[in-house]
């Protein structure tokens, strides 16, 4: 299984839509195309994760870097439309308290 | 060189198959002897030319030209040579290092007459990325961990190298979970790279009141088996995992165990197995655990282990950890 990426720009919002499997042969490239959005100084980065049906903790691992560099450059990121098993991770690890996650447009929960 | 001539006039002379199948073996014992392919070609060069003096003089050129465009392989086989010799060296390191890691993380299942402890912890590549820790602290009562790093294999398992020692600096005093996850929350943060984090749930059973008080951080929930109702049920600590933020509290809860009571900590190594492109859902695991549960500790965690491991075709994808506690009087 293989992870599509599309990145867009929305207005001054990164739109960047995910489909398939975030793993430990994913990762690195969600990494590579996360993190430099991310770095922008002041950017908003919306990660939508609908089509995401499965992710491990590896997974969890890059959204956890791109956190912290929002802290470091003073940029956004919000994660939308997690599946429940995705969500599930986000869940037991405490992380839902820290990023910021909305179940907006098609009810992903 | 000598023998490559004979098979070959043997072959030039009789069309014999059996020259044929003999090439095929010395090739073998070439490869062997590490002769690399443009060597091979100028053997075979040199037997023509004595074998047939009278080579027409394209011929010749067209061979040399042959020899010169084989040399690029010689180097690549070579280098795949060096390569070989270098992935034995990187192969035994890794053995020593693996064989260090269980020396080092090994800890030692507390005795203890209230309780049945069973443990099993197996990687799924070389080195472990999973923790589990337990102690006995100078009143008798059993301090029990149980850790799990993002990722496998060596960088997981220098991480967890980390924990144990942050752990073992501060195990002599009594520590409640909290204020351990808390304590590692600091070490972790400081010490990792920016997507690394460590998930970690931490108990402490008092074998005076038979009061387990736990804290997770992050950690794959486990479960409590109550005897009298034979009913599972999930534990509930909430707590973010090591490594993200710096500064962070942890909650204690407790619970009180009657005699046959149980709990059952796991890593997601366990509840993240899968069969083919099926999850197993943890009700499953509950399930086995149940068909087992009437066994000593040990039997029950060897028996799931079993389980999953010929589910998964014995392909292990993930470390995985199961410890089972249970009160038994």
């Amino acid at each position: 299984m293989n992870l599509t990426i599309d990145v867009s720009k929305n207005e001054d919002v990164h739109e960047v839509k995910l489909s398939g499997e975030i793993d430990v042969y994913t990762a690195p490239k969600l990494k590579d195309t996360l993190l430099p959005l991310t770095q922008e100084r002041g950017s908003t980065v919306h990660v939508y994760l609908d089509k995401i049906h499965y992710m491990d903790s590896t997974g969890l691992g890059v959204f956890i870097s791109a956190l912290k560099s929002t802290k470091e450059y003073d940029s956004k990121i919000l994660l939308i439309n997690l599946q429940e098993r995705v969500f599930r991770l986000f869940d037991i690890t405490g992380l839902k308290e820290v990023f910021q996650i909305e179940s907006s447009i098609r009810g992903g929960l | 060189m000598e023998k490559y001539k004979e098979l070959m006039k043997q072959y030039m002379l009789t069309e014999n198959e059996e020259a044929l199948y003999k090439a095929e073996q010395f090739s073998k014992q070439l490869l062997q002897k590490d002769v690399s392919p443009d060597e091979i070609v100028q053997i075979h060069i040199e037997s023509l030319k004595s074998l047939y003096p009278e080579l027409p003089k394209e011929m010749k050129r067209s061979l040399d030209f042959l020899l010169e465009t084989m040399i690029a392989y010689g180097i690549v086989h070579q280098e795949a040579r060096d390569l070989r010799e270098k992935q034995l060296e990187l192969k035994s390191e890794i053995e020593v290092a693996a064989n260090m890691q269980d020396t080092l993380l090994n800890t030692v299942i507390p005795d203890v007459e209230v309780l049945d402890i069973g443990v099993l912890s197996v990687a799924a590549k070389q080195m472990n990325g999973d923790y589990h820790h337990f102690i006995k602290d100078s009143s008798g009562n059993v301090g029990v961990g149980i850790a799990d790093v993002i990722g496998k294999g060596i960088p997981a398992a220098l991480c967890m190298s980390m924990i144990k020692y942050a752990l073992d600096s501060f195990s002599d005093e009594r520590f409640s979970p909290n204020s351990i996850l808390e304590l590692l929350n600091r070490v972790v943060e400081r010490n990792v790279e920016a997507g690394m984090f460590i998930t970690m749930f931490y108990g402490v059973y008092d074998i005076h009141s038979h009061e387990f008080t736990y804290s997770s951080a992050g950690h794959e929930p486990g479960f409590f088996y109550k005897a009298k109702s034979k009913q599972f049920e999930e534990i509930d600590a909430r707590g973010i995992v090591l490594g993200v933020q710096n500064n962070v509290s942890y909650i204690n809860y407790s619970k009180s165990l009657e005699v046959g009571d149980t709990v059952l900590l796991l890593t997601d190594g366990v509840t993240e197995c899968r069969q083919g492109d099926r999850f197993i859902e943890r009700q499953e695991v509950v399930d086995v655990v149940q068909k087992y549960i009437h066994l000593p500790a040990q039997h029950i965690v060897e028996n799931v282990y079993r389980y999953f491991e010929r589910l998964q075709d014995f392909d292990l994808r993930d470390d995985f950890t199961l410890i089972i506690l249970r009160r038994e009087r």
